[in-house]
């Protein structure tokens, strides 16, 4: 099995769905001549041509939008947000089109549309380009919201993602770009809607998704090492659709919970999350649910300070600590 | 106040750029003569005549339906712009699409929706064309090309650039009309779906339906310049024309939609029109315009009696003919509501179908992709 990047990894979805479907489309800002601004779309130009690799203007509102009523007749455009921070210009086209246009017209009307790009902060470019909108999105029926954390689960979602007959909102992170995985030569996909236990464990249920679920494995090995205590890692992989029995499930066998996310803590993934567990299993809980988000403010420049905003291996075993107190 | 209203809107003529407008320069230009117009059978004529005469009946019917509290929320009504839904969607070829705003109900109606799926969406009822989800700006049916219905002023523009792209991709000779109030203009997703239209050459006709007020503010004071010179600044060609007259909106679309279809070059039709009604329901009408000239406009320029005038002298109808074909549209509007009257509410359960296609085709789920292309 070779070893590929998130970065590979994304591409290579691209690469097979391009050569599956001739409907699906590559279109964004610098994806083609300059082969991408993270280089996730290195090379597809030259293998794929421009009718299929399409460079846009700086004009979100314009490109997304058109590329959801091309979907309408049945292209299939997977647009690459440069940033998903950018999602608020086109926020329009997104969340009143792509979401609404089904439902409105009585489910004559299909988007199957793919929005992808990095979510993330951690990067020191400041607040604007440093959002994490997966709360945002899925708070609209009619979207789906999924966040990778590995190279494999990148590949085999987005490759259900692009033959996803409604829109999925592909949430990346620039930091994991680089992270490496196993993936098998043949082709697999991953479904969405369903949680992953990226680390099983009895004394205590982390759940978390995209980067954060890197985090907490980090935080769930010093857990084992320093203090004996064994942590499940749940990996939601996607926000809408929730797999709410799989966390349930892990809920039911450890009793104790901890959510950790890099997205803001108000009206956050955990809000969510934490009503659903107590709603659904506030018998099986032995402490109160605790949470580790970004600090409440927006994504702050400086360096070091931004490092210790977003969720670190240390505050999540601080987290866990108190949860098991 | 009524010192600082605006004069009426004279309708210009445009620097056409292809304009091969017959009559042109004569005293008064006959648009009938226009091969586009001249082709058209009696039958054909007619058939436009009811088209205009359906939309006008259905949305006086509808409105007397809003007034009997049968209707919710908005509701915008498309009298007095008859002649431009009509005259653009009956040049529609197999390959051709429609897009529009809030006032949708006409365009509708002119790529043959029925009134009584339409009648029901405004009643909310689960026989309406939308299952009454969508409501009075939501109207769709892509069996017809016709794409809605978008609440967002401007923003189903982009939408309809993506159906023109979507028809240049698969190679099809088609165009997309994507409509517009003269409000949108100044949206910026509009600026953006003209930049990517010029830029990428393809088949889309912008269509601005400018009736002057873009809700109550007249276009004096919201607009800079005049809205479809905004063209040239994409290298776009546009024209003016008046949309009062069925022919010229024919004469003048059909030279764009060709153009669109078999060149893929874009390109902006400003139509001059007027509606006799507020901006919705609940405008009062009373601030922005006199009255007179309302009256004005419904006396020299209406668009059915218009073309009726046209009719009777070209020999086509006499007018007892078009008293027995506004006699048969009334009846139709009228069974319209009837059948939006006895039809059945959405159950509770319903709410939360046609969300997800996942969800509501459970059975193919394994069988993604591909399947409704």
């Amino acid at each position: 099995m070779p070893s590929l990047s998130y970065r590979e990894a994304i591409r290579m979805a691209l690469i097979e769905e391009l050569h599956r479907d001739p409907n699906v489309v590559v279109m964004g800002e610098e994806v083609a001549q300059f082969n991408g601004a993270y280089k996730v779309t290195e090379g597809l130009l030259e293998k794929f041509g421009p009718k299929r690799i399409v460079d846009t203007p700086i004009s979100e509102a314009g490109f997304v939008g058109l590329g959801i009523g091309a979907s309408m007749l049945g292209i299939r455009p997977v647009i690459e947000l440069m940033f998903w921070s950018f999602y608020s210009v086109a926020f329009d086209q997104i969340l009143n089109n792509a979401a609404n246009v089904r439902y409105m017209s009585g489910g004559q009307i299909h988007c199957p549309i793919v929005i992808r790009g990095p979510a993330n902060g951690g990067t020191n470019v400041g607040a604007t380009h440093s959002h994490t909108p997966e709360n945002v999105c899925a708070n609209h029926p009619g979207v789906k919201v999924v966040c990778p954390a590995t190279a494999y689960d990148a590949k085999g979602l987005l490759k259900s993602a692009i033959r996803d007959n409604d829109p999925v909102f592909f949430m990346e992170n620039t930091l994991l770009y680089g992270d490496r995985a196993e993936i098998p030569d043949e082709e697999y996909l991953i479904p969405i809607g369903q949680a992953n236990i990226k680390r099983p464990g009895i004394d205590l249920t982390i759940v978390a998704h995209g980067r954060a679920v890197i985090t907490s494995l980090a935080a769930a090995q010093i857990l084992e090492r320093d203090y004996d205590i064994s942590a499940e890692v749940v990996d939601l992989r996607s926000i809408r659709p929730l797999d709410e029995a799989t966390v349930l499930a892990s809920v039911r066998k450890t009793h104790r919970v901890l959510l950790v996310e890099e997205n803001k803590p108000f009206c956050g993934v955990g809000a969510q999350l934490s009503h659903m567990i107590q709603e659904q299993a506030f018998d099986e809980l032995d402490a109160p649910i605790r949470r580790v988000s970004s600090i409440d403010a927006p994504a702050i420049y400086s360096p070091p300070l931004e490092a210790e905003q977003l969720p670190t291996p240390q505050r999540v075993l601080r987290a866990a600590l108190e949860t098991l107190r | 106040m009524t010192e600082t209203l605006p004069p009426l809107p004279t309708v210009k003529k445009s620097p056409s750029p292809k304009a091969a407008a017959p009559g042109a320069g004569g005293a008064a230009p006959s648009w009938a003569v226009a091969e586009v117009n001249s082709r058209l059978t009696a039958e054909d004529k007619v058939a436009l005549f009811r088209t205009m005469l359906r939309i006008r009946r259905f949305e006086e019917r509808s409105l007397r339906a809003y007034q009997a509290k049968k209707i919710g929320g908005f509701l915008h009504l498309y009298v007095g712009q008859e002649a431009v839904a009509v005259g653009c969607c009956s040049l529609m070829g197999k390959n051709d699409h429609v897009i529009t705003a809030y006032r949708d109900h006409g365009h509708a109606l002119a790529v043959g929706m029925d009134m009584r799926g339409l009648m029901a969406e405004l009643y909310g009822k689960s026989t309406g064309c939308s299952k009454g989800k969508g409501g009075s700006m939501h109207f769709f049916d892509p069996s017809r090309n016709y794409w809605g219905g978008h609440g967002i002023v401007g923003g189903q523009i982009p939408l309809g650039t993506g159906i023109a792209y979507a028809l240049k991709y698969q190679g099809l000779k088609g165009a997309c009309m994507a409509f517009m109030g003269d409000g949108a203009v100044n949206q910026g997703a509009v600026h953006e779906s003209y930049n990517l239209a010029a830029l990428w050459q393809l088949p889309v006709v912008f269509v601005i339906e400018n009736n002057g007020y873009s809700m109550g503010t007249s276009q004096q004071r919201s607009s800079a310049g005049e809205l479809g010179q905004r063209a040239e600044a994409y290298s776009m060609a546009w024209e003016i024309c008046d949309g009062h007259d069925v022919y010229q909106v024919r004469e003048v679309m059909d030279r764009f939609l060709r153009e669109a279809r078999e060149n893929c070059r874009p390109g902006i039709v400003e139509i001059r029109t007027y509606r006799y009604r507020g901006h919705s329901v609940s405008d009062p009408d009373k601030t922005y315009r006199h009255k007179s000239e309302v009256e004005e406009y419904r006396r020299t320029k209406d668009p059915i009696q218009v073309f009726q005038d046209t009719l009777i002298a070209e020999g086509v109808i006499d007018p007892a003919r078009a008293e027995q074909l506004d006699a048969e549209v009334r009846a139709e509007a009228e069974s319209a509501a009837d059948y939006a009257e006895a039809s059945p509410f959405p159950s509770i359960e319903d709410i939360t179908k046609d969300v997800y296609w996942e969800e509501d085709n459970p059975s193919e789920k394994k069988s993604q992709g591909r399947i409704f292309f």
